[in-house]
């Protein structure tokens, strides 16, 4: 036995050097080798890329305005009010009742020739472009450079405009001439 | 490969007021500017009729009289909601859009398949049927070709409103870029052109076979951008965020000439309130503003004085009290009597974030507080009672000098008041 195999630094005993203080973690035996194998990959990959999105939230210095349905009774450590599971939003009439926001216009009603389908004088109609007319179908349409409300008939290679009162007769469209449907009416507006 | 398409609306502001007054439809109708002043848009009818962009109302009164030109006011109200509606039925053609003004958005179409003709007609059909507005569609590998497609498709009308070079083989396009002046491509104006065609480049086929350095050394590297961007090699890309704007400028013409120092000032209070509102909306602050009065030069026989200048803030502010500080000592040192005033302007300048601004160091920071506050309320309430329901007294009560709008739509689409009537 020589002398020279004893003593003196044993290469990777001793003190590690530690550029940080470390702390000593219990984990499940069963979980050990996952955790050392996160320890490892997170050592191979020191650059951690941030995704865009996150940097982007990252960013905001006030966190977002949020919209909470308020509760409008106090609460108490007693019986709840069974009515907290029922919260809804409120009802929305732009969402009931237009279904193209883009191709939805209102337009003020002046004549009598729709009483028949419930169309008076002064009512609001709601117009969506994006609607196919189809024959039957109440629709604005173009007569003589105006904006004109009426049924809209094509059958058997008759198109006409059909007023709803005895006292207004139908537009008829010959041969050549243009009708231009501008809308299609979804619902009327009535004050009573 | 990129694909853009540029989709923009034929004689945008006509074409609004049309969708609610059909009468209008195949009539020669002009758009008036702010103050009934000039023409800011015109019908296909009034452009044949030689109508130039910009003509004064009062020089073309007698061609009006003779050929039944309609003139209206403007209504930026209408126009902004068709926009609006426009712009979102636009959205559905494609995840990127970069919205370039009132009547024109870039559409990234990369990877959408080879009929781009057809896809452009399905578009074009959408918009008019949904809002009511005629568009035509340009389609090309660079933003300068999709615009200058979009010109083709407007102009010539075998194309059906739908044009995509990318259709064409390269002898077509070569025959149609030969047939096309050079004035016509995006970015080159009227100097630019002057120089081109002293180097024998006359058309736009003539500048896509340019010598592209030539082009960088003799004019700049712009123009040679635009060189590449003809040969489809896209450069500029789509901005798909609108940059906070660099400058804001409210400007008007009068109803009718002003003479008085008391009415200029409570137009350029005005404009200066309106800037300051249209500034803290985008949450900058302004570093200098500046105002401006000039004569008509379109009335000749009138003595002509024009001025104006820059007043520096010590602090950037988007407070409307101190604007109009500036402005009002502004226009007193520019103001001369017995001239017929035509219209007054205010420019804010040196714009930046409102987060990062830096006081001076003599800044009152509670001062600016409470004043940021004070802001803030004002235009709480005037967006909730109405445009300048609280406003800076020196704006004046009665506004002689206000213009006129002698002859506009109503606000179909934005005012409960004043729907379109359907007849029935």
């Amino acid at each position: 036995m020589t002398q020279n195999s004893w003593g003196g630094p044993r290469p990777g005993s001793g003190r590690k050097p530690v550029s940080e203080p470390t702390v000593t973690l219990r984990v499940p035996v069963s979980h050990k080798e996952t955790v050392v194998a996160l320890v490892q990959r997170l050592k191979s990959s020191p650059v951690v890329r941030v995704p865009s999105w996150l940097e982007v939230h990252a960013l905001a210095e006030q966190p977002p305005f949020l919209a909470i349905p308020l509760m409008s009774h106090s609460v108490r450590a007693g019986f709840p009010s069974p009515a907290d599971d029922y919260i809804e939003k409120r009802i929305d009439l732009n969402e009931e009742l237009i279904q193209h926001r883009e191709a939805t216009f209102f337009l003020r009603v002046r004549g009598h020739s729709m009483v028949g389908a419930g169309i008076d004088d002064g009512d609001e109609l709601i117009v969506d472009r994006a609607v196919t007319p189809a024959h039957g179908r109440i629709v604005v349409a173009v007569v003589d450079g105006e904006l004109t409300v009426k049924r809209f008939f094509q059958r058997d290679g008759v198109v006409k405009l059909v007023a709803e009162s005895a006292d207004f007769a139908d537009i008829e469209f010959k041969d050549g001439q243009e009708m231009v449907i501008w809308g299609v009416v979804t619902k009327v507006i009535k004050s009573v | 490969m990129t694909t853009f398409a540029l989709v923009d609306g034929n004689n945008f502001y006509v074409s609004c007021e049309r969708v609610f007054n059909p009468k209008l439809e195949g009539k020669p109708v002009v758009v008036l500017s702010n103050n009934d002043g000039c023409a800011v848009a015109r019908s296909l009818e009034v452009k044949a009729l030689g109508v130039k962009m910009g003509t004064p109302w009062f020089q073309m009164k007698d061609l009006a009289r003779q050929h039944g030109i309609i003139a209206l006011s403007s209504n930026y109200t209408l126009y902004a909601d068709l926009s609006n509606r426009m712009m979102s039925v636009l959205r559905m053609f494609s995840p990127d859009q970069e919205v370039y003004s009132i009547d024109e958005c870039f559409l990234k179409l990369d990877g959408f398949g080879f009929d781009l003709s057809g896809y452009g007609q399905i578009i074009r059909q959408r918009v008019h049927r949904w809002t009511g507005i005629p568009v035509c569609v340009g389609i090309g590998s660079s933003k300068t070709l999709a615009k200058l497609a979009n010109h083709v498709a407007k102009k010539r009308p075998q194309w059906n409103g739908v044009c995509d070079l990318g259709s064409l083989s390269e002898s077509e396009l070569h025959a149609l870029m030969a047939s096309i002046e050079v004035g016509e491509v995006w970015g080159v104006g009227r100097k630019i052109q002057e120089k081109l065609a002293a180097m024998q480049i006359h058309t736009v086929l003539d500048l896509k076979q340019a010598d592209a350095g030539q082009i960088r050394r003799s004019l700049s590297v712009v123009v040679e951008r635009t060189v590449m961007e003809l040969r489809g090699i896209s450069c500029l890309a789509l901005e798909e965020m609108a940059p906070a704007k660099q400058q804001i400028m409210c400007s008007r013409s009068f109803g009718a000439p002003v003479m008085l120092l008391t009415d200029l000032r409570e137009a350029v209070t005005s404009h200066a309130s309106r800037a300051a509102e249209k500034l803290r909306r985008q949450a900058s602050v302004a570093g200098a503003i500046h105002v401006f009065i000039c004569t008509s030069p379109f009335r000749e026989e009138d003595p002509q004085y024009s001025q104006g200048l820059t007043i520096p803030l010590p602090d950037a502010t988007s407070d409307t009290k101190k604007l109009v500080k500036a402005v009002l000592w502004g226009l007193r040192q520019i103001y001369r009597p017995g001239y017929r005033y035509a219209k007054a302007g205010v420019m804010l300048m040196n714009l930046s974030p409102a987060a990062t601004q830096q006081n001076s160091l003599f800044a009152d920071e509670g001062a600016d507080e409470e004043s940021a506050r004070l802001m803030q309320t004002m235009d709480l309430i005037n967006r909730k009672r109405g445009k300048d329901s609280l406003f800076i007294a020196s704006a004046g009560v009665r506004k002689h000098w206000q213009m006129k709008q002698g002859n506009k739509s109503p606000c179909y689409t934005t005012d409960w008041g004043e729907l379109a009537v359907v007849r029935c």
